[in-house]
């Protein structure tokens, strides 16, 4: 009896092992299936979370008035010319004849009044509201204000929308290629609501419309026939998979699962540069990794001399090359380089010999009053990743020498973030990625009172320096103005950059149309299969 | 036995109440906010997120909040998967989770139950030091060593199999995950079967049962195995309730739309109204499925009896 059972087990087994042999059905030959690494938190525009995989989803889905060409430069979207006022505060955008949504309607200048009204309608707590505050009357009606001035997006008829500025903002073009400024179908959401973007309403303008969405699995997009450039684009389809582990990724790539992965792990580089040379894509991106130095009251990194000394002490291009197998580079400054109408600034002294710049160090730490007697205590936070861990430990051991005692502490993301925010630290690792391509996108950040100035950071001349660059229209005044008030930040040892991040992409060999770009954006549009 | 599972089902309900209750608070106890993450808000606008939440309003306020919508069966919106309310996730995610659950706990019987009544069988033979020592490696061998290897040897090298992904439960996307899923489970059974059939294999009656002339085949199938399932059965409730509700590293492994991930996405996203969700569900399935256990015991050992 128990022989005849497990027979009858084999059996069953048999067939299951044979069908094993054969592979999955193999993706449509022109469907694309790009590993993102997790799950959009909408593809509402007005709803998005903020994270840099929506760029990827909703990229795809809608075409903003400014759109973004294969090598990441700015071009027209939905919008085929503008024209900016004298005083650089009301932008008129004619829209495309042709600019359809996927369910034929026309795209009309009421779309994009909705998508901004939507945007800064306190109800929908928009992540990136604040990105779009140099529009007349968006910061008002952000917070709610009870008299806030009209919005300064107008509708002038159903092919003409008129933008108008609180105040000039030469970057403000660039600003249009966010996702958070892509149009919404008034007519649908008119008619659903905040449920427009349910899977059997949703209608987009994008080269790609979705079909589907299974949470954590997947979201299918087919190829939007009502595209206005839909003869240009070879794909049939694109797929998105939400992966958050890295090396799962990294198999799905190579057991031809996945085509493009948009992210992997630094140390797998060494790795991967050996076996998939011809897959491997690193690209200078526009994002810092830098320690925020705490400068309240009763924190010894309040103490211009030991920022600097801490700054001095620090080996960029050991932790770039040793530790982060020279996939960056080191980064003296704050904004990194290829920033458009923007020279990189370095930060005083770091160019010196490292002996110099350890006995300075040690000369300023004792000036400040610390010594063997009376050791400079410090905690440096940092949120857990195996890369942050090593860059931790390679800081404490460089400041050791100094005779600075360093306490590490980590924590998961949302922890850490909240004892930055708090101020509870003295080192704290932050990074930035731009949402644009501009110097303002990194400096902002260091503003007074700024939500992500995480040190405390106060300086009259700086935030005197970021208003007369804000209210500068001339291009070139703008970036000296800006470059000024970097070197201000630099010279008061603001905070302790590191390094200049790289994209990290995995491109199957197959596909043309790829372009590395340092805004690390990739419209599947420019995609194709083949040569 | 209908008034005793309708007793105990009553009893359920304040079990679940304290455990809402403890997740609710202990939730909001944990430092860092579902809002709190690499992007700092503008104070704004974290204003506006959380009035959007109802975030803003005193604690106890929101608790009475979500008991009332819990009442009326409604789990709240996501925070963070705004597309999704929590029931159309767990909705989503639980049949996922249910098959490739429910498919290892099958393989794991099937496989687990005659590994073990072998080794029982054949005690201090080469079949049981092999059969336990696998199982040892089972055990000891983690689900986050097993479940990559299997993608990268199946998957990658030898390519027979997909390394990830659902494709909408076809196939050849569930054996790694189940398989790997099972592994563990498999040697826990066998483990548990062959000491509890060792067990039963020396009581009296299986002696009086060999004394009446039964045939060694006739023991083991018609009087030992039924009570030497016994501690199987009551580790599989909460075995499978865990099983189904999500095996949070398989899933992410290999890319599975199931339960699990949203115990860790939400955890660590601090997306309180979701972990809520999963914490409900979850404390619902265990009471049910040890309720189920309880019941399975009276119909396998005549003994037991649920009349009062």
């Amino acid at each position: 009896m128990f022989d005849s059972r497990t027979r009858r087990l084999t059996a069953c087994c048999i067939p299951l092992l044979l069908g094993a042999l054969s592979l999955s059905a193999p993706l449509s030959a022109a469907t694309l299936a790009i590993g993102i690494q997790g799950e959009p938190a909408s593809l509402d525009s007005a709803r998005i979370g903020g994270t840099t995989w929506e760029n990827d989803v909703l990229g795809d889905l809608f075409e903003g008035l400014v759109t973004l060409d294969p090598a990441g430069h700015y071009v027209p979207g939905v919008a085929r010319s503008w024209e900016v006022s004298d005083d650089g505060k009301t932008y008129t955008f004619h829209l495309r004849d042709d600019a359809d949504w996927s369910d034929g309607q026309p795209v009309v200048a009421a779309d994009f009044v909705l998508a901004f009204q939507r945007l800064f309608d306190p109800a929908n707590g928009a992540v990136y509201a604040n990105l779009f505050y140099p529009i007349g009357g968006a910061e008002a009606r952000t917070k709610g204000a009870a008299d806030a001035p009209p919005l300064g997006v107008v509708a002038v008829d159903a092919k003409t929308l008129e933008i108008t500025l609180e105040r000039p903002t030469p970057y403000f073009t660039t600003l249009l290629a966010h996702i958070a400024a892509s149009p919404v179908p008034a007519h649908v959401v008119k008619r659903y609501g905040d449920a427009w973007t349910q899977m059997d309403h949703i209608v987009t303008n994008g080269a790609f419309t979705p079909t589907s969405w299974v949470s954590h699995d997947h979201i299918a997009a087919r190829k939007n026939p009502e595209f206005h450039a839909a003869d240009e684009v070879a794909l049939d389809g694109v797929d998105y998979y939400p992966v958050e582990d890295r090396s799962a990724s990294l198999q799905r790539f190579r057991a031809g699962g996945l085509d493009i992965v948009r992210d992997f792990s630094p140390d797998r580089y060494q790795w991967l540069q050996d076996n998939l040379p011809d897959a491997v894509h690193l690209a200078p991106q526009l994002a810092n990794y830098y320690f925020a130095l705490n400068q309240r009251d009763g924190h010894p990194t309040a103490d211009k001399r030991v920022r600097e000394a801490l700054n001095l002490a620090i080996r960029r291009d050991v932790i770039a090359d040793k530790i982060m197998g020279g996939v960056v580079s080191p980064a003296s400054g704050f904004v990194p380089g290829g920033v458009s109408h923007y020279d990189a600034q370095r930060m005083p002294g770091l160019d010196r010999p490292r002996d110099e710049r350890i006995a300075q160090a040690r000369r300023l730490l004792e000036d400040a009053g610390y010594g063997p007697d009376h050791p400079l205590e410090l905690n440096l936070r940092y949120s857990t990743t195996e890369a942050n861990k090593r860059i931790a430990v390679a800081l404490a051991a460089m400041w050791q020498p100094l005779g600075v005692k360093t306490q590490l502490i980590n924590a998961e993301g949302a922890v850490h973030y909240a004892e930055l925010a708090n101020g509870n630290f003295d080192v704290g690792r932050a990074s930035w990625v731009a949402d644009f391509d501009d110097a303002s996108n990194f400096l902002g950040i260091l503003q007074s009172g700024a939500p992500k100035n995480y040190g405390g950071y106060r300086s009259p001349a700086f935030d005197a320096l970021m208003r007369a660059a804000n209210q500068e229209t001339d291009a070139d005044a703008r970036q000296q103005l800006l470059e000024q008030a970097e070197r201000q930040a630099l010279g008061d040892y603001a905070m302790a950059p590191i390094y200049i991040d790289v994209s990290r992409n995995l491109v199957a060999p197959d596909l043309s149309g790829w372009q590395d770009n340092a805004l690390n954006r990739h419209l599947s549009r420019w995609i194709s299969r083949g040569d | 036995m209908l008034s005793y599972t309708l007793k105990r089902l009553l009893m359920a309900i304040p079990t679940l109440l304290i455990v809402i209750t403890i997740s609710f608070f202990l939730m909001r106890v944990a430092p860092g906010g579902p809002f709190d993450g690499e992007r700092q808000l503008p104070p704004e606008i974290e204003a506006n997120l959380k009035a959007a939440y109802h975030l803003d309003e005193p604690l106890p306020m929101q608790y009475l909040r979500y008991m009332g919508n819990l009442l009326e069966g409604d789990f709240g919106p996501s925070f963070k998967y705004k597309d999704f309310s929590v029931t159309e996730l767990i909705m989503q995610g639980f049949p996922v989770s249910l098959e490739i659950g429910g498919l290892a706990i099958l393989l794991a019987l099937l496989v687990g139950l005659p590994l073990g009544i072998a080794a029982a069988i054949r005690r201090n033979s080469t079949v049981d030091y092999l059969v336990m020592g696998t199982a040892l490696t089972g055990i000891a061998v983690p689900n986050f060593v097993i479940a990559p290897i299997f993608a990268l040897v199946f998957g990658v090298l030898l390519a027979w199999l997909p390394a990830g992904g659902w494709n909408g439960g076809a196939w050849p996307n569930l054996v790694l995950p189940v398989v790997a899923l099972s592994i563990q489970q498999i040697a826990y059974i066998a483990r548990m079967m062959r000491a509890s059939m060792i067990e039963t294999l020396g009581s009296h009656f299986i002696r009086t049962a060999r004394a009446k002339g039964l045939s060694e085949t006739e023991v083991i199938w018609r009087h030992a195995i039924r009570p030497a399932m016994l501690p199987v059965v009551s580790y599989l409730g909460p075995a499978i309730a865990g099983i189904i509700t999500g095996s949070v590293v398989i899933e992410q492994i290999f890319g599975i739309p199931g339960i699990g991930r949203y115990f860790v996405q939400g955890a660590l996203n601090r997306d309180y109204t979701l972990v809520m969700g999963t914490v409900v569900f979850y404390g619902v399935l265990i009471v049910l499925m040890n309720l189920i256990v309880d019941l399975l015991y009276s119909a396998l050992d005549p003994q037991i009896r649920y009349d009062d």
